[in-house]
């Protein structure tokens, strides 16, 4: 790597101070415990300086959401087979509808409610009288409208918790009523400061509400391992369940991105978690580990070098047929990851990319990145707590800027002022960003293109970036006329 | 290998690889514990038939796939068609990323909004503090000329009273004292998208003409236009005010979200560009009458304008024909002005596609969903060429939207086997489509499962459209947006007539 490319540890400093002297006193002191650059001391300790995890500051343009976005939008959602109710008035459901491209095998409002939205579209009498005798109805028109589906979930928007409805009550009554799970989550919108509490919230209703409440029949074997934590998006989870599946491990539940009910009910009967999205199913692992002994592996399939790295790491918890059978898949691969190079580094080697998203991305496409030749020269969460930033010190580089729970101000004038060649953000960050001239990519979405994850996502990663980056329609922008 | 470097596929044509076909296969017969086959088929035939039409129809609570948003959606909209204007949010900050995400989405446009951000402590003590340092930092950091403010249902279940907090906010400095920062409440549980446009439009003339200063009225020779809530807004707007400048009428369009959202890509990004100035918005006031065109947005606004001493008039979008007569012919009659000889060649060259077109419409069948306005002059234009709008489905009309438009049908007999359905939500829609089924749909985006589970084609003519891009960049007012849209109904006639016969296989049409 050139020096011309590494972050300017300096000029990130100035830049923070600059943007901070914008807000007023008190704002500009919270938002100062969120900005900073990666260091490491002369012992060797690295950090990213930041705060993590707290309330956003008032009127700022937070790019946050809410913990039904993380427990609806992000765990539960996917569940194939399950019908998941937004409880509470219409909005969130409808803006949450198909949204997040977790993509599944199934027939939609038959044995698959994936893409709908459904929802007790609360009105003022819901308000004013509660609404969990609607709740106990509405349970049984759907249970009876579709007959195949395998339990329920009832998602929580703010009213709930404000008004003191016992979904929890109703949840009871309605699993004896239709012999199914019925699972209450409270993961109302206003509780705690970001999706995250959301993942949290859902992780103790999977604990709660699923483990231990049926007998799943099953015959276990010496390689069952649950793969945990991949959405689906764009279709992910299913290179990375073939990479383990080629490596002769067996994939015994998917969580949550295609799963279905039994996958989840069945996975403490597994031998090993594999967790990709940390953030989000931490708390389920960590929960399995005390309560059914089963040691969990983060893993990480973005590019090339992380996933020789993560396949090598999840073989090392096998046998040496395994540990081979990782060695085998990782040269299986090396054409294909050869080619890939080939034909894309050299358009985007050099390339400096800035990156703003969930709780796990931020430095989990960085190697992806670095693979391509690509330097990362500033990175942030929207919800990520210190455990992550910890993680981060061992992707990125010293003098990388570093925000957390950046505001919309902030993001434009370190953007404008930095000069990306590829800023990868959400759809609230894409427009502004790509107006400025800088190249932009969905990192939530994929921008409706994926996978990402396994070597065969690599190659469409690749592609996009280099899509996205190389594009003649940069050089358009200034009208002819126009002096430069 | 089904990934190669030459030819990357990605998910449209990597999931039909054999290797991935196999897995999905033997992840279904080993993991998944689904119905059987034949039980998921038969229960997919049942859904087809009248006995679950029956069952569908007779829930009370279950609400599902409906075809509206919350209030505070409306809101927003509304709020952003004002030159310099943040909207801001009094709530929780997920609605406001839903929002945001929700508008950019369907205009591939930034939507700035703030929320402040309120969170259990705010539940319990109220959102007083987060209105306070919210306004300050808004205020401070984005520079606008107005900030705008509607709430969630969290703000409205606590029962936070703005007006009293924003008049705290200001003594407290966190914004001049003379700044303007008009408001709403809007819960979601009340209504839908279109009552929090109503609401919010209302919160913003209220705010000019009552709150701002006591302003008397001194009816003067401009017209108020109110656009109401409508994704085809940035070439609606535009094509409505070249219809009024090629009359010669002053006129105010109140809430102009056309430049808003539709900015160049220069380099520069503009989070603020065009929108109805304020002094123009103060000024509406002085107008000799306010014109809505879409009524069910704008009840409220135009019984607060009416007090004002103005006429008010409301229409239902202005698409088609008739519907583009009347707007302009009232427009003519407020203002005196005529309807020049421009725009009736325009009318003509309409009328003239028609009728080169319209043996391939005459008696087709088309079901429609959307916002009421949207959904009574779709019915109406598809009447207009001979076609019948069989389902008319509104989600978020009421009884008086279901009598105007079974009226609507009665007066034609284009309309007589339409059927009204108000309140009824998608899910719905798919056991009529099924069991009375249409030869087309219009619709949003959302429609596009109806068309996967029931090959009856979609045709997106209403927000929001997210899976096809640059849509409302052309307008479907007017009589040239009727043209537009009358093109688009006629590619999906043609397309299907291409693909249903080999012999028909025409080069002619």
């Amino acid at each position: 790597m050139s020096l011309d490319n590494a972050p300017d540890a300096a000029f990130n400093e100035a830049l923070i101070k600059e943007v901070l002297e914008q807000y007023p006193e008190k704002a500009a002191k919270k938002r100062g415990r969120h900005l900073n650059v990666k260091k490491t001391d002369d012992a060797g300790s690295s950090s990213c300086g930041v705060k993590s995890n707290i309330k956003s500051v008032p009127g700022v343009m937070t790019i946050r959401g809410c913990a039904y976005a993380g427990s609806k939008g992000v765990v539960w959602g996917p569940v194939k087979d399950m019908i998941h109710i937004s409880h509470g008035p219409v909005g969130c459901g409808h803006y949450s509808w198909s949204q997040r491209r977790n993509y599944f095998n199934g027939t939609v409002g038959i044995d698959s409610f994936v893409t709908m939205q459904i929802t007790s579209d609360f009105q003022e009498r819901d308000i004013v009288f509660g609404g969990d005798k609607n709740l106990d109805k509405m349970i049984d028109e759907l249970n009876d409208l579709f007959p195949l589906n395998k339990g329920i979930s009832i998602q929580s928007e703010c009213p709930i918790g404000l008004i003191g409805d016992d979904i929890e009550a109703v949840a009871k009554k309605k699993n004896k009523d239709i012999g199914k799970p019925v699972v209450p989550v409270r993961c109302e919108g206003f509780r705690g400061v970001s999706q995250s509490l959301g993942h949290h919230i859902a992780n103790d209703a999977i604990r709660d509400w699923v483990f231990e409440k049926t007998k799943p029949e099953w015959e276990t074997g010496p390689y069952d391992v649950n793969l945990i934590a991949d959405y689906n998006i764009g279709g992910d989870a299913w290179p990375s369940r073939r990479l383990l599946e080629e490596m002769g491990l067996r994939v015994v539940g998917m969580w949550s991105g295609d799963a279905t009910l039994a996958e989840m009910e069945r996975a403490p009967k597994a031998k090993l978690n594999l967790i990709h999205c940390y953030r989000s199913m931490n708390y389920i692992c960590r929960h399995m580990e005390e309560k059914y002994n089963i040691p969990w592996v983060e893993y990480n399939f973005f590019g090339p070098s992380q996933i020789a790295k993560s396949l090598r790491k999840i073989a090392a918890q096998f046998d040496e047929t395994i540990q081979a059978n990782a060695e085998k898949v990782i040269a299986k691969y090396e054409g294909l990851v050869a080619a890939v190079l080939a034909k894309y580094k050299p358009r985007l080697e050099g390339k400096k990319v800035m990156l703003y998203v969930g709780g796990l991305r931020p430095r989990h496409v960085a190697n992806a990145y670095d693979d391509l030749g690509m330097t990362i020269v500033g990175t942030g969460y929207e919800f990520a707590h210190n455990d992550d930033y910890q993680r981060t010190t061992d992707y990125v580089k010293d003098g990388t800027l570093i925000y957390d729970d950046v505001s919309g101000y902030e993001l434009e004038k370190f953007i404008e002022k930095i000069r990306p060649d590829l800023v990868g953000s959400g759809i609230k960050e894409k427009y502004a960003t790509q107006k400025m001239g800088v190249p932009f990519r969905q990192m939530h979405s994929w921008d409706y293109s994926g996978p990402y994850h396994g070597y065969d996502g690599f190659a469409i990663f690749a592609r996009d970036m280099d899509m996205a980056i190389n594009s003649p329609i940069w050089s358009k922008f200034k009208a002819p006329w126009k002096a430069a | 290998m089904p990934q190669s470097a030459d030819k990357v596929k990605d998910h449209i044509s990597l999931f039909k690889e054999p290797e991935y076909l196999e897995l999905f296969a033997a992840k279904k017969a080993q993991f998944e514990c689904r119905p059987t086959d034949e039980a998921v088929a038969a229960q997919a035939e049942y859904t087809k038939t009248w006995e679950y039409r029956e069952k569908n129809f007779s829930r009370e609570i279950a609400t599902i796939n409906p075809a509206k948003a919350c209030q505070p959606l409306g809101a927003v909209f509304a709020a952003a068609g004002f030159e310099g204007t943040l909207p801001y949010v009094h709530g929780s900050q997920g609605c406001v990323a839903y929002f945001r995400s929700h508008l950019a989405r369907h205009y591939k446009e930034a939507v700035p909004i703030v929320a402040d951000s309120m969170t259990e402590d705010a539940a319990v003590f109220g959102g007083l503090n987060n209105i306070v340092e919210g306004l300050q930092n808004a205020y401070k950091l984005y520079a606008p000329k107005m900030i705008v403010v509607s709430t969630t249902c969290m703000a409205e279940v606590i029962g936070d009273d703005l007006s009293a907090f924003i008049a705290t906010a200001k003594e407290k400095e966190s914004v001049p004292a003379d700044f303007p920062v008009p408001f709403a409440h809007t819960p979601s549980f009340v209504g839908s998208h279109t009552t929090g446009y109503d609401n919010q439009m209302k919160g913003i003339l209220n705010y000019f003409w009552d709150r701002e200063a006591q302003l008397t009225a001194a009816p003067g020779s401009k017209i108020n236009i109110i656009p109401g809530f409508d994704g085809y807004s940035v070439a609606n707007n535009r094509e409505i005010k070249r219809y009024m400048e090629e009359m010669g009428v002053e006129f105010t369009l109140l809430g102009d979200v056309s430049d808003v959202f539709d900015t160049p890509s220069d380099g520069e990004y503009r989070m603020y560009d065009g929108g109805t100035t304020l002094d123009d918005t103060r000024a509406a006031i002085n107008a000799k009458a306010t014109i809505s065109l879409q009524e069910f947005c704008s009840q409220k606004t135009l019984e607060y304008v009416a007090s004002k001493g103005q006429q008010t008039v409301a229409f239902n979008y202005p698409m088609g024909i008739g519907a583009t007569d009347s707007f302009l012919m009232k427009v003519s009659e407020l203002t005196g002005k005529a309807i020049p000889a421009s725009i009736e060649k325009e009318r003509g060259r309409l009328v003239d596609a028609i009728t080169d077109s319209q043996a391939w419409l005459h008696g087709k069948k088309f079901a429609v969903f959307g916002d009421p306005d949207f959904c009574l002059s779709m019915a109406a234009f598809l009447m207009e060429m001979g076609a019948e709008p069989t389902h008319v489905l509104c989600t978020n009309g009421g009884k008086e939207w279901e009598e105007k438009a079974k009226a609507l049908l009665a007066s034609s007999p284009f309309g007589a086997s339409g059927q009204v359905w108000a309140g009824k939500d998608l899910w719905h829609l798919r056991s009529l489509l099924f069991t009375e089924p249409t030869d087309f749909i219009i619709g949003s985006s959302y429609g596009k499962y109806l068309e996967k589970d029931t090959g009856i084609p979609l045709i997106r003519l209403t927000f929001p459209i997210f899976d096809r891009h640059h849509h409302h960049r052309f307008p479907s007012f007017g009589y040239q947006g009727a043209l537009r849209v009358l093109v688009e109904i006629l590619d999906r006639v043609f397309e299907a007539a291409d693909a249903a016969s080999d012999i028909s296989y025409d080069l002619t049409r």
